[in-house]
């Protein structure tokens, strides 16, 4: 056990371990700046504000992050079923008993703390996806890509049973994992084609959507008819079949969104996704949000207004300013330039997690490397796309940045699990 | 598989991209952001600088800037329990109070109103009246006070000329070219106040204030580094002496009419009264409104600027200019004589003939119906109205460049000019060539078709004592700590009488003291230089008119006096004038049952009232 740990703090990816402290230091820095009054001039060690109490998440991160490097490699893959069942009664719990936070039953209160079970269930949840997966000698066939996805989907379905519709919708991105581990490209094709009907009908409208679709399959036949001489006549009919049959498909697709968007969906919903495309919609509701959020990273020019200096976030004028918009700040003080930078910055970690992920020799290693990439990457794009307008409000933080135990540590956990298996890759190749 | 990490790569550095043009769009390329932030986040909270005080020629302070309280309601805060107590206690029915609470919240009334930010619930406290409020503020959440100034006068005088400031009008706010005011601001609105604005008011500073969404301020905006501050207004140092003007006013209580006294050296105004006149704190303040309407309402209208407004003929004291006209066109000499030939124009009884200083002595009017005829008649032109015409023109080039019928250049607002008709005026009601100086020959006695200010006929006074020169009738002497003084009141301005033609008319003049019309006003130990006049009014009793200047050698103070409804120049004018003069000079008054006459004069009732 100690020769290996030895080894295990030498081979650590110190590049991914450096970009970390890093985003959890800018984190706390906006944080400091969100929380700063100027009439008082607390400090930032001032534990009645967040910036306070955010260094001492900091520090149980910190001896989490201990705990995981010391914690054997092989207890995650030997407990993973069990760490994801656990995370599902845990959840089942929560439903039940869980604390009412902002019209969510995310959160369990334990006395001397609240946690909230659906971050744990991610890390289950990727442990279990990197267990089945691994176990499975070749690239991944269709029972068992069906297989993964219901392992992903009773998770997402008790979080929204929590109705904490951003976590659940979380889960989504372990697709992207299955499709790294072999699953059809056609399934992305699809999801990009109806990601673009989806945003197309609610943006446009449903009726130009569907003239639209109407001439591309119209030209796609009269494309096959004239050059049918080229093909077999049963290719010909194939074709044929198969562009009709596509055509009924989106046609359903189209009605389908505008019937469960305005039958399904409840207005507060419907207000989320519809301000993206008017943003003068419901300036008190959600649009609120949205034009305040744009607002202060619009007002901060092409670098900033300075570290403290920010006034919409600060003066809470954007909601949540500290946890889910805490880019806000990062867009209102420190400008393009500085959003840029955090932004390359953020990439460049993720596509170093890919590389580590790409090297690891155990299959398990590499899933759950993905898995991890993929959670945040998720995250990544939402929190920010819904800052500046490109999404719609969904409660979810930026990792590593936003203000809060539970968003932090769950991050911590799982990257460090990974960069654990990681510095323990040449020992696994070797125990195998 | 392998490949594709490269896909998803690929997903990573696209949403990347797009994030950073996205944002390229919404920080730098678009800055209405910037400006909506500005607009929510950052207050602009005006600092007033403070208004220039006003002076007086000995350097007592006139007009300065006295604390008031307003008292302000925040309504998210506010909660009334007992109203009617709360209206008891700061002095107003509850219907007054539910509308004024209204009206606050009208946002079509009030355009700023917010629940959150202060709103003015009672206006202009005065130190007095704050301190009974101030111990009940304590009991009501969501007031506070703000301590600004207004203008507060230290002598109830002077009213027409200081002027009064008031709340900037929506006219007013819409016709402005610079854009300096805002509503609410106070501008201005007569007399110095109105003319030295730009130099009284200062330059307003702003601090910019950083709001949090509830409205809470929280302190300065980049620590102050846009910040400006109010620069104080310039302090004005006027040419009135506040004592003498003080007891003009006391001499002219229940008289209508006006006193204009002159520096003739330096044409600065001495004192400047309109009477009746009324206490310039009156417009200052709370009551504004309520005092405004009834000084407009009075029948006496103290709000109406008679030195400067009020036109009227000159009657006899024209005569002196009639004489220098005809000394200058040398249609007479001092010696020439004319009988007192009542045939024409009526006289009073005087011994006869008389020369050019008699005339001015008794006040002929035959002597200056001759001159005047002669005047118009010098035979230039073979064609009698031809030569009435050139010689009309001649005329009134003099006349007018004695400041009659022109706008003489007074630091005051809305000074009329007075009438010297022209010949295209008589032209028109006669017909060109159908006139001549037996249509218009009560202009030689200064009546007629003739009026002027009182004003200027102080100016005339002025220019003979000058012997042919005046300076434009001013109050500033200088502006500002720095002494700036204004170079359009440096610069004489000659008459076209040669100074030579003076000395027999101010001789004349003194003449009217010493054993003339007004010889029973004689002062002691002062040459006083005078000339009565009786204005026929149609409407009453005849206006009395008097213009004087003191002492003979060396002049010290000119004087018009224009006393309406009050019969002889001498009956009244007169005496005042020359008690000033005394007052001015000697500071004593050694007349004491001359200044009780007129103290005790009541001519209110003889002046009629629509």
């Amino acid at each position: 056990m100690f020769r290996s740990d030895e080894y295990n703090f030498k081979q650590i990816d110190w590049i991914s371990v450096l970009l970390y402290l890093l985003f959890v230091m800018i984190g706390w820095f906006n944080i400091y700046a969100v929380s700063y009054d100027p009439e008082l001039d607390n400090s930032i060690f001032d534990f009645s504000i967040n910036s306070g109490k955010q260094l001492l998440w900091i520090g149980g991160a910190l001896i989490l992050i201990i705990s995981v490097l010391v914690i054997d490699y092989k207890f995650y893959t030997a407990f993973s079923y069990i760490i994801y069942v656990a995370a599902l009664l845990l959840l089942i719990v929560t439903i039940f008993a869980g604390t009412d936070v902002n019209g969510s039953k995310s959160w369990l209160d334990l006395g001397f703390i609240r946690v909230q079970p659906a971050e744990f269930a991610k890390f289950g949840t990727a442990l279990v996806l990197a267990r089945y997966l691994s176990e499975q000698q070749f690239i991944v066939n269709r029972q068992q890509w069906v297989v993964s996805v219901i392992l992903i989907t009773i998770p997402a379905i008790l979080i929204l049973a929590q109705k904490e519709t951003g976590v659940a919708l979380v889960f989504s991105a372990f697709i992207l994992v299955i499709y790294r581990e072999g699953m059809t490209s056609l399934i992305l094709l699809f999801g990009v084609y109806a990601a673009i009907l989806f945003v197309l009908t609610l943006g446009v409208g449903e009726f130009p959507v569907l003239i639209g679709v109407g001439v591309m399959y119209g030209i796609i036949l009269l494309y096959f008819y004239l050059n049918r001489r080229r093909f077999y006549k049963n290719v010909f009919l194939r074709q044929i079949i198969t562009t009709i049959v596509f055509f009924v498909l989106s046609v359903g697709f189209v009605k389908g969104v505008h019937y469960m968007f305005h039958q399904f969906l409840q207005e507060h919903q419907r207000n989320r996704i519809m301000v993206l495309f008017d943003t003068e919609r419901d300036l008190r509701g959600k649009g609120y949000h949205v034009r305040q959020s744009k607002v202060a990273i619009g007002s901060g020019d092409l670098f900033g207004k300075g570290y403290k200096q920010g006034t919409q976030t600060k003066f809470d004028f954007v909601p949540e300013q500290s946890t889910d918009f805490i880019f806000c700040t990062i867009g209102e003080e420190h400008g393009w330039v500085g959003s840029t930078i955090v932004i390359i910055l953020y990439s460049l970690f993720m596509m170093r997690l890919v590389f580590l992920a790409d090297r690891q020799k155990d299959k398990f290693s590499r899933v759950y490397g993905y898995s991890v990439v993929c959670i945040i990457l998720f995250h990544f794009l939402v929190n920010i796309g819904m800052t500046i307008g490109l999404f719609p409000v969904i409660g979810i933080p930026l990792p590593f940045f936003s203000y809060g135990g539970s968003s932090l540590w769950s991050f911590t956990l799982l990257l460090f699990v990974f960069l654990k298996l990681d510095a323990q890759r040449v020992h696994v190749l070797a125990g195998h | 598989m392998k490949e594709r990490s490269v896909v998803i790569q690929l997903i990573i550095a696209t949403i990347a991209l797009v994030f950073i043009v996205r944002l390229f769009f919404l920080q730098v390329l678009d800055s209405s952001y910037k400006l909506e932030a500005e607009m929510l986040a950052i207050e602009r909270v005006v600092d007033y600088p403070y208004r220039g005080e006003m002076y007086d020629r000995t350097g007592k302070l006139m007009v300065y800037n006295a604390p008031v309280f307003d008292i302000m309601v925040v309504f998210r805060e506010f909660k009334l329990k007992d109203t009617l107590t709360f209206c008891n206690r700061f002095g107003l029915t509850k219907e007054e109070f539910v509308k004024k609470v209204k009206d606050l919240k009208d946002k079509s009334k009030n355009i700023g109103y917010s629940a959150n930010k202060p709103q003015p619930l009672f206006k202009q406290f005065s130190f007095e009246d704050f301190a009974h409020i101030q111990d009940y503020l304590a009991d009501y959440k969501g007031l506070y006070t703000q301590a600004r100034t207004v203008r507060a006068y230290k002598y109830p005088s002077a009213a027409n000329a200081l002027g009064y400031i008031a709340e900037i009008s929506p006219n007013m706010l819409a016709k402005q070219t610079d854009g300096y005011y805002k509503q609410g601001d106070y501008i201005g609105f007569s007399g110095l106040e109105q003319f030295y604005e730009e130099e009284l008011r200062g330059k307003r500073g702003v601090q910019f204030i950083m709001r949090d969404v509830k409205g809470v301020r929280k302190g300065r905006y980049r620590k102050g580094e846009y910040d400006t501050l109010s620069v104080s207004g310039k302090s004005l140092y006027t040419s009135l002496d506040i004592k003498l003007q003080q007891y003009g006013e006391q001499l002219m209580q229940n008289k209508i009419g006006s006193v204009v006294a002159i520096e003739p050296k330096t044409g600065e105004i001495l004192a400047f009264i309109s009477a009746p006149s009324y206490d310039p704190n009156m417009l200052a303040g709370r009551k504004y409104i309520q005092n405004y309407k009834s000084l407009e309402s009075d029948p006496h209208k103290p709000l109406f600027n008679r030195p400067l407004m009020a036109m009227y003929p000159p009657g006899s004291i024209f005569k002196l200019a009639q004489a220098l006209v005809g000394l200058q066109e040398k249609v007479i000499t001092d010696r020439t004589q004319f009988p007192c030939d009542k045939s024409q124009v009526n006289c009073h009884p005087h011994p006869s003939p008389q020369d050019l200083r008699g005339a001015i002595q008794y006040s002929c009017n035959p002597y200056f119906y001759m001159v005047y005829k002669k005047l118009l008649n010098q035979e230039k032109n073979p064609n009698k109205f031809k030569d009435t015409e050139i010689n009309f023109d001649a005329w009134r080039e003099h006349i007018l460049s004695m400041g009659f019928g022109t706008k003489l250049a007074v630091d005051l607002p809305n000074v009329k000019r007075g009438i010297i008709p022209s010949n295209q005026y008589y032209d028109k009601i006669y017909g060109d060539l159908h006139w001549k100086f037996s249509t218009i020959y009560s202009l030689s006695i200064g009546q007629g078709e003739i009026s002027v200010i009182p004003l200027q006929m102080a100016n005339l006074a002025a220019l003979i004592a000058n012997k042919g020169y005046y300076y434009p009738p001013h109050f500033v002497r200088y502006i500002g700590e720095d002494k700036k003084v204004p170079d359009a009141y440096r610069k004489p301005i000659r008459t076209s009488i040669d100074s030579s033609y003076f000395n027999p008319i101010i001789e004349g003049m003194e003449r009217v003291v010493l054993g003339g019309t007004a010889y029973w006003l004689q002062i002691k130990g002062i040459t006083i230089c005078g000339k009565t006049g009786t204005a026929e009014n149609p409407h009453g009793d005849d206006h009395s008119v008097y213009i004087a200047f003191a002492p003979k050698d060396n002049p010290k103070i000119a004087i018009a006096v224009y006393a309406e409804n009050a019969g002889f120049g001498a009956m009244t004018a007169a005496p005042i004038a020359h008690l000033m003069i005394e007052k001015y000079l000697k500071d004593t008054i050694t007349r004491a049952p001359l200044e009780k006459m007129i103290l005790e004069k009541n001519l209110l009732h003889k002046v009629k009232t629509k």
